[in-house]
């Protein structure tokens, strides 16, 4: 498509359509998260899956992220080491740190021990990937995932490297990655936002997770995140008063927009009548986000699958089987963040815990989703915003070591949505602490997650302030080897 | 005039249609005008498409080909001697001609991988303008102020001053006319929330209304600019310039008290401090000759940035930070510039190199910058700070609105006294040093004069104020105009570079802006002009016609009808139903928030990772005084646009999205509101008609029309006989708010009317200036 039209048409925004409406170009739509009537003009539409705005054909439809927040060791999970154990207690090599800065935690250690991963690792399925025995049923699952055992990033704390993951700078005030995709997509649901938060707590030490991460920038604020929860009031301000049930909600509207169509007549401002199906969208949001919400009515076997977590409110369990619900109804991107992965001591007993809260029920997503045909279309992807260090901080005993933060080299991996199943991608060195084949930025990882999208990183921008941004900045390359 | 048609045309040029153009004949076609401008026509394009490859950064540039100035393209072409870029009045011969026209791929500019193309109206632009002699203009906003002549008007009635002379002006080329006056009614709640945020009570409504006067709008104008609550209106778009919060920013996120800061900022918007007095204090209070507290309390303007107390972070990465924090800050808050462009290079648009950037930079470098060193939970400042006793409040700072119980620290700027060398920083990276810059600002908005002005931030403030620089007035009433009428003169408000939209009526701002400079750089006189021009007192009905001509109502031929901030949201509700506290100043409060949104957010530690609400009268606070923890923004800002306190803001945008509707529906600061109205009137006896009249003339300022009426009396009886019949519900409908309830025995009446009046909150009018 042409440069021209395809920023116009992603910069068409509620006001210019309402003026188009007003001045017979078609029938009134609501300006509101749902982004695809804003394009086809009208509220009843058939629902497109897509904008027709894609760059290329593709297969991927949805994302479904889960992060792992605090950062996971690699190497008690996937990146497998075992020069670590043999090296136990030894110095790390002043050649294989190099240039490498260190937290402030451990910059002022005098002395930098390597460890090996307390946890045996095996090898899994037909591609043979190694895992360790913390994550059984992801163990299970190799041959549908990609592992990319090569990340890195430019951040060495929690904040800036989340936010760096989550929008491509860690400045903390741009559109993040769901945004980026409502904005180039749409949502394909007319009562669902299309970018919406699922948030869990673990059971080892938590980073917090900031609103910024979902935040929409200088785009629209359509395209924010919206918080969703498996609770009684599953978006904030859904329910209805106490004493006030649908059908007085219904009366109400009805006046409202009795009274708001006066007001048009005299000011014949186009505004209004947005105004009026805003409260109409917000109204049908109200039945439709309960029933999505409702994990309870899911067949036992399901149930079975995710494990008895998913039954427990605003667990990540819970959390991964409403992110099935919500993708399969159409929600664009559905981002889980789970925290409780900082282990800078007492790794042995929290890797345990935090990998016994997620390990089935990332599985379990991943293979319901494959069992009902979304796989293909459904983009997962699982990790965290840097890795640990190969050395121990803090007192190495023989039961118990932790670890620092490590940007230099991490593992993350995705399912589904056009990546190749069954592989692994970039090595470390042997002592797991540099890059020695093919790494992926950060930025790489965007850039590739957009084009599985369909989506060219380089073109779907923004002009903001004088400047054309980009989720990827100036950077990013497409990691062309892991597409299918 | 010249220029107004290509401007109006980029305006309006997406979202018209054919099907208008064609009934609206007045619509003028895009042509290129009689005179090709650089600034007006040409750099626009050339700037977006060129300036990329062939622009100011000499580190990007291309075949050695700089376009943005006149020796660059008039030069022989490095790679094709004998060629020029351009030779002026021969669009032939020139080589950009000839490559912007090519049928090449191999030759073509912009290259085809660039995703950039030239139309053939941009074509024509370039080819006219070289004809003409293609003369290069210094950038608009770089050219001095200089004041204009009033344009002539024909119908000299309708203007009210100058600002109308240059409106009607511009209006007659577009064959429009402006809208009448607003009614009454309607100006008195445009012009009350404007400049103080807050409804016309009902006394103010009435003296108005009965004021026959002829300088009866100009009496509430000086009434309202008196207010004490004038200044919390000013300070809330302020906040957002300083990115103000409560909290520090990252990961735990902890509590910090820079609210003092806030409390004078209201006090010094109040009290009519000059623009450049208001400024100097904030950028050098502890540098002056005659510094004083006061003084030095306002410089906490640049310790309201975010700091990392993140366990393990590099303290000079973040020192850094800091600094180009309060470097960008200096840039988009004063000068309108994106500054921040030019740290990891030469910017690519504007004439800002990066070591320029990092001699404004050194201005920053002497603050001190520590580390608390006390733990999440323990420090609610770090150095340097003042401890606001009781004490120094009754001796200096009596603005402060501090219970003395108490404790508060509020940050502040020093000078250290030995020197740190500045390095600029290569790709902007804190670790990666070059070479030694000094104290400087960048010399195409002003060359900084070291025999004239000191090498600290008193000497960039003082730089910030002289006469000669171009930016500091033109932005500052760009903002305020914004601030008003919804949209700046120039619209990007944070972008008055290269890049930036060029200004709708240049000449209007600068004849603003030297006048402001003529009287004292005085803040209240500026709004008073533009509330008291008859541009501003039009009513905001909007015609077939100039829906089409003007959708997005550039040219002011009518008043837009722009919805409320989040801030104007709330104090709208407390203040129409009497609930709210209008104490000025004091410590931020947290009021009602759906449960367990910090907990979620939280990793648990620190005073902030759960919400602790507050109660009594600090519920009904004004917006501007809740409690902003920047990693999980209070509901009602995050959804109505408000900024995020990361970076400094000058421009929040105005969306519409479901979830605002879902939160005046159900947030219990409105129904509580109803219901506390409700019982007043009830108490009152009156009939439910007159009940249904005062309630709409607070909440929508206006009396209500029979066909509105007839809505909510029918409504009203068949509420109060669904909650007669079911006194349960009514009861629970009611039990909303902590605010005490009036115990009224027939609580079908009250919640049959709190219905009505959440009705009358919930009306699309009553958030929106009309």
């Amino acid at each position: 498509m042409d440069k021209e039209v395809f920023e116009h048409s992603l910069n068409i925004n509620r006001r210019h359509f309402f003026k188009k409406a007003a001045m017979g170009m078609g029938g009134v739509a609501l300006g509101s998260l749902m982004v695809p009537d804003l394009f086809t003009g009208s509220n009843e539409a058939a629902i497109q899956p897509t904008l027709g705005l894609k760059h290329f054909a593709s297969k991927a439809k949805r994302i479904i992220m889960l992060t792992q927040n605090g950062a996971p060791s690699q190497l008690e999970s996937f990146d497998y080491k075992p020069k670590l154990r043999d090296m136990f207690g030894q110095e790390l090599p002043d050649s294989v740190r190099g240039e490498q800065r260190l937290t402030g935690m451990t910059a002022n250690q005098n002395s930098y021990p390597l460890v090996g991963s307390k946890f045996d690792f095996k090898q899994h399925g037909d591609s043979g990937m190694y895992v360790s025995d913390l994550f059984p049923n992801i163990a299970k699952i190799t041959d549908d995932i990609c592992m990319i055992k090569s990340m890195h990033t430019d951040a060495i704390n929690h904040d800036p490297a989340l936010t760096f993951l989550q929008t491509g700078s860690q400045v903390g005030s741009r559109p993040s990655m769901g945004s980026w995709l409502s904005y180039g997509l749409g949502s394909e649901n007319k009562n669902l936002p299309a970018f919406t938060v699922l948030l869990s707590k673990g059971k080892g030490n938590g980073q917090g997770v900031y609103s910024k991460l979902w935040g929409n920038g200088f785009l629209d604020s359509i395209h924010q995140g919206v918080q969703l929860s498996a609770s009684e009031d599953p978006i904030l301000y859904l329910k209805n008063p106490n004493g006030m049930d649908a059908d007085s909600r219904r009366k109400m509207l009805n006046h409202l927009g009795s009274l708001n169509e006066i007001g048009y007549q005299e000011f014949g401002d186009p505004e209004i009548q947005a105004k009026i199906k805003q409260y109409e969208m917000a109204y049908r949001m109200q039945t439709a986000v309960p029933e999505i919400t409702d994990v309870s009515k899911e067949p036992d076997h399901i149930k079975k699958m995710y494990g008895s977590d998913s039954m427990i409110p605003g667990t990540y369990a819970a959390n991964c089987l409403l992110a099935r619900k919500l993708s399969e109804s159409g929600v664009r991107f559905v981002q889980l963040y789970h925290q409780g992965w900082d282990q800078h001591s007492n790794l042995v007993d929290h890797m345990k815990m935090q990998a016994k809260d997620v390990d089935q029920a990332s599985a379990a997503l991943i293979t319901d989703l494959k069992q009902r045909g979304l796989l293909d279309e459904t983009l997962v992807i699982w990790g965290g915003e840097f890795g640990r260090t190969n050395y121990c901080q803090g007192k190495l005993t023989n039961d118990n070591y932790g670890r620092d933060h490590h940007p230099r080299c991490y593992s993350l991996f995705m399912a589904g949505g056009g990546v190749k199943a069954g592989t692994s991608y970039g090595k470390t060195d042997e002592l797991g602490y540099n890059i020695v084949e093919n790494p992926v930025h950060i930025h790489d990882l965007q850039a590739t997650i957009m084009h599985l999208m369909g989506l060219d990183h380089e073109k779907l921008t923004y002009k903001h302030l004088g400047r054309r941004f980009r989720l990827t900045d100036v950077h990013g390359h497409v990691v062309k080897d892991i597409i299918a | 005039m010249k220029h107004f048609y290509y401007i109006f045309f980029v305006c309006i040029g997406i979202s018209s249609c054919k099907e208008t153009t064609n009934k609206y004949s007045k619509i003028p076609e895009k042509k290129v005008p009689e005179i090709v401008d650089y600034n007006f026509d040409v750099r626009p394009i050339l700037s977006d498409k060129c300036f990329n490859c062939h622009g100011p950064d000499a580190k990007k540039r291309f075949a050695d080909l700089r376009l943005d100035t006149q020796e660059g393209a008039y030069a022989v072409l490095k790679e094709s001697p004998g060629k020029h870029g351009i030779i002026p009045h021969k669009p032939n011969e020139s080589e950009i001609y000839n490559r912007i026209i090519s049928t090449d791929t191999t030759q073509v500019m912009p290259p085809a991988d660039s995703q950039l193309t030239l139309n053939d109206y941009e074509k024509k632009i370039i080819k006219k303008w070289i004809k003409q002699g293609a003369e290069y203009k210094t950038h608009w906003s770089f050219l001095p102020v200089e004041k204009p002549e009033l344009p002539t008007i024909e119908n000299k009635q309708l203007a009210n001053n100058e600002i109308d002379y240059f409106i009607l002006h511009k209006l007659k080329q577009l064959n429009l006319s402006p809208n009448e006056m607003a009614d009454k009614e309607r100006l008195l709640k445009r012009v009350s929330f404007d400049i103080t945020g807050l409804p016309p009570s009902l006394e103010m409504q009435y003296k108005f209304l009965t004021d026959t006067s002829e300088n009866a709008y100009e009496k509430i104008v000086d009434e309202l600019l008196a207010s004490k609550h004038y200044g919390e209106k000013m300070a809330s778009s302020w906040l957002d310039v300083a990115r103000y919060a409560d909290s520090h920013g990252y990961q735990d996120d902890d509590l910090r008290t820079m609210w003092p800061w806030r409390d004078w900022v209201i006090h010094a918007f109040n009290e009519n401090y000059g623009y450049d007095k208001f400024v100097t204090w904030q950028l050098a209070g502890d540098l002056l000759p005659n510094k004083n507290l006061e003084s030095v309390l306002a410089t906490g303007f640049n310790r309201n940035h975010k700091i990392n107390q993140e366990g393990g972070i590099i303290v000079e990465e973040f020192r850094i930070e800091t600094l180009t924090d309060r470097t960008n800050t200096f840039g988009k808050a004063f000068l309108g510039l994106t500054f921040e462009c030019a740290k990891c290079h030469d910017h690519k648009y504007d004439p800002i190199s990066q070591k320029e950037y990092f001699s404004t930079f050194a201005f920053f470098e002497k603050t001190p910058y520590r580390r608390h060193a006390g733990g999440v939970g323990k420090t609610l400042a770090e150095k340097p700070y003042l401890d606001i006793s009781t004490q120094l409040i009754q001796d200096s700072l009596p603005f402060i609105n501090k219970k003395s119980y108490e404790n508060v620290r509020s940050m502040i700027m020093e000078e250290r006294q030995e020197e740190r060398q500045t390095h600029l920083l290569e790709r902007g990276a804190y670790d990666a040093k070059g070479e030694i810059v000094t104290h400087d600002l960048p010399k195409s908005i002003l060359a900084f004069d070291k025999s004239k002005f000191k090498p600290n931030r008193l000497g960039m403030s003082d730089w910030l104020f002289d006469k000669k620089n171009p930016l500091t007035s033109r932005v500052y009433v760009n903002r305020i105009w914004q601030e008003i009428f919804g949209v700046g003169i120039v619209k990007t408000s944070g972008d008055f570079g290269m890049q930036g939209d060029l200004p709708t009526h240049v000449n209007l701002l600068n004849w603003l802006s030297s006048d402001f400079m003529e009287h004292g750089w005085n803040i209240k006189r500026l709004v008073k002009q533009i509330v008291t021009s008859s541009t501003y007192k039009q009513s905001s009905v909007i015609s077939e016609e100039k829906q089409a001509i003007d959708p997005d109502n550039n040219y002011l031929s009518r008043s837009s009808r722009l919805r409320y901030s989040s801030e104007m949201i709330r104090d709208h509700v407390l203040a129409s139903s009497g609930l709210l506290n209008s104490e000025v100043g004091g410590r931020s409060v947290k009021v009602y928030q759906p449960e367990g949104m910090w907990k979620a957010t939280s990793s648990g530690r620190g005073i902030l990772s759960s919400y602790v609400q507050d109660h009594g009268s600090n519920l009904y606070k004004r917006g501007i005084y809740i409690f902003i923890k920047r990693t999980t923004l209070p509901p009602v800002q995050q959804f109505f646009d408000a900024s995020t306190r990361d970076q400094c803001e000058v421009q929040r945008q105005s969306t519409m999205t479901p979830l605002q509707a879902l939160i005046m529906l159900n947030d219990p600061t409105v129904l509580e509101a109803a219901r506390v109205l409700a019982e007043k009137l009830i108490l009152e006896n009156n009939s439910s008609e007159k009940n249904i009249e005062v309630a709409f003339r607070k909440i929508v300022c206006r009396t209500i029309k029979p066909e509105e009426k007839t809505i909510f009396l029918d409504y009203y009886k068949k509420q109060e006989a669904l909650f007669k019949k079911e006194q349960s519900r009514a009861e629970k409908f009611i039990d909303v708010g902590e605010y005490p309830s009036e115990n009224i025995q027939e609580t079908y009446k009250v919640a049959a009317l709190m219905q009505i009046i959440h009705t009358m909150y919930n009306m699309e009018e009553t958030i929106i200036k009309s």
